[in-house]
């Protein structure tokens, strides 16, 4: 077993264990994106960097990339790790606006606004659907194009791929593509409603159970109000 | 061994045979016949002189005379009155800018007096494509020596007491990463050799290895003798076409003499080396992407560690070191560790090649012991600004690297020092900035080069370098918000600290040594819309100087758009609604009547 130290605990991982699982092994939280159990980990979404090391020489890496070592130092959640992911998740939300995952990550970290122009890619090259591909339907039928900011995915000449036997798997994996929240704001989608589960309207309206922590901003309620009155 | 009296050498790097070289060396073949002086004059190809700028170059030996940017035409005059007669000829000789008495001598000249060559000790004096020559100039002395006398730990306790760093960019001690590989247990190991130079500007490892390609080979089997590697790689981009030519004949001559293979100097030692042509990629030159590109894979780095020393190519023990520090392994073998400890400063070691670039007098590949101020550098060296201008910056490491600005001119060049600067030694390249530059353009330019570049992994670099580039062409564009330089400083942070690899990690530089010693550039593009060097293009306008117009309709008939009015003779006038800034006129015109106005704010609508 290796021994180290992460957020001040001394914990033991298995040899070859990431960082990554070793922490969600003691229930310590790092969120992921590009990160998937049943794939080869990648690294890429740059959410579940952690920080390594102390002093001058402490660095961020990717915890699913990072091997659990002898003697480590890891910090889960310092200023500089949230100050990292919170622009990630800005970036790739800049990406990609209306995918629901990449919502509710801001909302766990209290993303509320995004400062750059938004893309509307709908893909924000996790990989997922590539590495989904690959490694457990065995076909190979996508990949990625280019690089730098051209980067996309897509089959071997842009035409479709004999090996693609439409089995849906990078569909199923991706975590862009599902719907974007139906919530209140449905166009600026970051409203943060699922970031606490209090009932924060109650002042404006309390027969309806509402959670969309708008506090009477989002006019449900108002709508409500004057058809109960009719 | 037939004996000549003097030696032409030709200088055949890149630089000079794209200014025609080859044609200057079978001309001067043809004129030597012709004269019947082929028994005492024999013309050479060299390696690369460094001295670019003024190729094509022609060294004679053994007077040190230095010939410069000849022409096919000078060739018969110069072969009969230099070669036949005895007299050099001064037109075809260095006249320094400002000056007007030639030098004749390369000894003598500012460009080369101040350096130190170690690493390009056989540029220019011996032709690369012969085996001969380079043994000639002690060459495998040093390979026979570490196979035959040497055992690998004392190798490796020679490079680590010389304190010779990688110089590839990041300066890691190479008896440290020598030693690491040692120690692993799994085998086979391999060697790499880093050729994929890609920073814009950047020629040092083309020209050694275009220069000198068996110092790389030689200092290679001393490493492969150290590590205990069986094979190694040299990994060189397509884009340079004669260094892996010279190299490919490097390597079969060494071969053919036993000196690479099984059983080198008849030692029991095998080592084979094999040539690896990069795809071109910028990202390629870093480690762990060239080692995926060497394996055949798209060239995309990987998490460190496992370093490469325990798992490289192929998940076996493998040293990737650059070609210059592999070129310069047999010097300290040769010469010893104390020798090359005794150069340069407390933690930087040795000397380094620089790409000395930009706007400078002399343009060229200069080799500068470490500690040397970047002021020798630039008005030693470089012998200063042309046209009068002033130095403004100095952009040092190449596109990850970082700008230098005037009051900093007295840095000592080393490791430590340029890093603290927001620069970095990078592979070496310096292009050097005037008072005509604008800064904020300049990241813009190293922006678009490194989103291009970026392999596209992480988010934190592909998005980050493609947001900031974003940015900053706004702000050139009169567009950038008081928010901005905020945004901007926060996102190279984060770019700085979440990225994977080397790239991702020094991708903000361009920004941050910018806004670091340049905000105030910054500010003036965003708070007073004007670029106060003129460049940016939606900050400035084209305006005819009434006094000194001569109505010669240059401009109108330079201008693409058709935006100048007047006929001849007539003071001209230009419409700025068809103006699209192209400067064209500003070029066209033989009076200095058009200038460029920047100083009051220009409303953009």
């Amino acid at each position: 077993m290796i021994t180290f130290r992460m957020n001040n605990l001394t914990v033991q991982a298995e040899p070859g264990s990431t960082v990554l699982e070793t922490a969600r092994f003691y229930g310590l939280k790092i969120p992921t994106l590009c990160y998937h159990e049943g794939l080869t980990p990648w690294g890429g979404c740059r959410l579940c960097v952690v920080e390594i090391g102390e002093g001058a020489r402490a660095k961020l890496v990717s915890s699913c990339t990072y091997p659990a070592e002898e003697g480590l130092v890891v910090r889960t959640d310092t200023k500089r790790v949230w100050a990292a992911r919170r622009m990630m998740v800005e970036l790739m939300l800049a990406m990609a606006p209306g995918s629901k995952v990449l919502q509710d990550i801001a909302s766990e970290f209290g993303v509320t606004q995004v400062r750059f122009k938004p893309k509307n890619e709908e893909c924000v090259l996790c990989g997922l659907c590539v590495r989904m591909c690959a490694e457990q339907m065995d076909a190979k039928a996508i990949g990625f194009q280019s690089r730098g900011h051209k980067r996309k995915i897509a089959t071997p000449f842009d035409i479709k791929s004999p090996e693609c036997r439409l089995c849906g798997g990078c569909i199923y994996i991706c975590p862009a593509c599902q719907l974007r929240c139906q919530g209140p704001q449905a166009e600026t989608a970051l409203c943060n409603g699922c970031l606490t589960m209090a009932p924060t309207c109650l002042d404006h309206y309390d027969d309806l159970q509402c959670w969309m922590y708008d506090n009477g901003q989002c006019g449900t309620c108002v709508r409500e109000k004057s058809a109960a009155g009719k | 061994m037939k004996q000549h009296r003097t030696h032409l050498l030709v200088c055949a790097g890149t630089g000079c045979v794209s200014c025609g070289s080859f044609k200057i060396k079978e001309a001067l073949e043809q004129e030597v016949l012709k004269r019947n002086l082929q028994d005492e004059v024999l013309v050479v190809a060299t390696g690369c002189n460094g001295f670019c700028e003024r190729g094509p170059i022609l060294l004679v030996q053994p007077d040190g005379i230095f010939y410069q940017r000849l022409k096919v035409e000078d060739i018969p005059h110069l072969v009969e009155e230099h070669f036949l007669k005895g007299r050099p000829v001064k037109k075809l000789m260095y006249v320094p800018p400002a000056k007007k008495e030639p030098i004749p001598k390369m000894k003598d000249i500012e460009f080369f007096k101040h350096q130190r060559l170690i690493v390009l000790r056989n540029r220019g004096r011996i032709d690369p494509e012969k085996i001969e020559e380079y043994i000639g100039f002690d060459g495998y002395e040093a390979m026979g020596k570490a196979l035959t006398e040497m055992t690998p730990e004392a190798i490796i306790a020679e490079i680590t007491a010389s304190g010779l760093r990688g110089r590839g960019g990041a300066g890691f001690p190479t008896g440290k990463k020598w030693e690491a590989c040692r120690r692993e247990k799994a085998r086979p190991k391999y060697l790499i050799c880093n050729g994929d130079e890609g920073d814009p500007g950047a020629f040092m490892d083309r020209s050694v290895l275009e220069a000198d390609p068996h110092a790389i080979l030689e200092g290679m089997v001393i490493g492969a003798k150290a590590i205990g590697a069986e094979k190694g790689f040299i990994y060189i981009r397509n884009e340079y076409p004669l260094a892996l030519q010279r190299v490919e004949i490097a390597i079969g001559q060494a071969r053919a003499y036993g000196l690479l293979g099984k059983d080198i100097l008849g030692t029991g030692f095998d080592f084979d080396l094999e040539i690896v042509q990069g795809a071109g990629a910028f990202v390629s030159g870093e480690e762990s992407a060239l080692m995926a590109s060497v394996e055949g894979r798209i060239a995309m780095p990987r998490q460190r560690p496992p370093y490469p020393a325990q798992q490289g190519l192929w998940k076996k023990p493998t040293t990737i070191n650059n070609v210059e520090t592999w070129a310069t392994v047999p010097n300290i073998i040769r010469r010893g560790a104390k020798w090359f400890a005794g150069l340069g400063t407390e933690t930087s070691k040795g000397t380094k090649i620089f790409s000395l670039v930009g706007k400078i007098n002399n343009t060229g590949l200069v080799e500068v012991p470490m500690g040397i101020t970047l002021k020798d550098i630039v008005y030693g060296i470089g012998g200063g600004i042309p046209g009068g201008h002033e130095f403004k910056a100095v952009q040092i490491g190449g596109p990850s690297g970082g700008c230098i600005p005037r009051k900093l001119l007295d840095l000592p060049v080393d490791y430590e020092s340029l890093t603290e600067a927001g620069a970095m030694m990078g592979s070496g390249g310096m292009i050097v900035m005037d008072d005509k530059t604008c800064m904020v353009d300049i990241a813009k330019y190293f922006m678009n080069f490194l989103r291009d570049e970026s392999c596209g992994k992480c988010v934190s670099c592909r998005e980050g370098t493609q947001r900031m580039y974003e940015i900053v062409t706004a702000i050139t564009e009169g567009k950038g918000r008081e928010s901005d330089l905020a945004l901007l400083e926060e996102l190279a942070q984060t770019c700085k600290d979440a990225s994977m690899c080397g790239l991702g990690q020094t991708a903000a530089n361009p920004i941050l040594s910018t806004l670091r010693y340049f905000r105030h550039e910054y500010e003036a593009h965003i708070t007073d819309k004007r670029c106060p060097a003129g460049v940016c293009k939606a900050l400035i306008r084209y305006l005819v100087i009434a006094e000194k117009c001569t109505g010669c309709l240059s401009c109108k008939n330079a201008c693409p758009t058709q935006a100048i009015k007047g006929t001849r003779s007539d003071i001209h006038s230009i419409d700025q609604s068809k103006c699209i800034k192209c400067g064209a006129c500003l070029e066209a015109c033989h009076f200095d009547a058009i200038e460029t106005r920047r100083d009051e704010a220009i409303q953009i609508i």
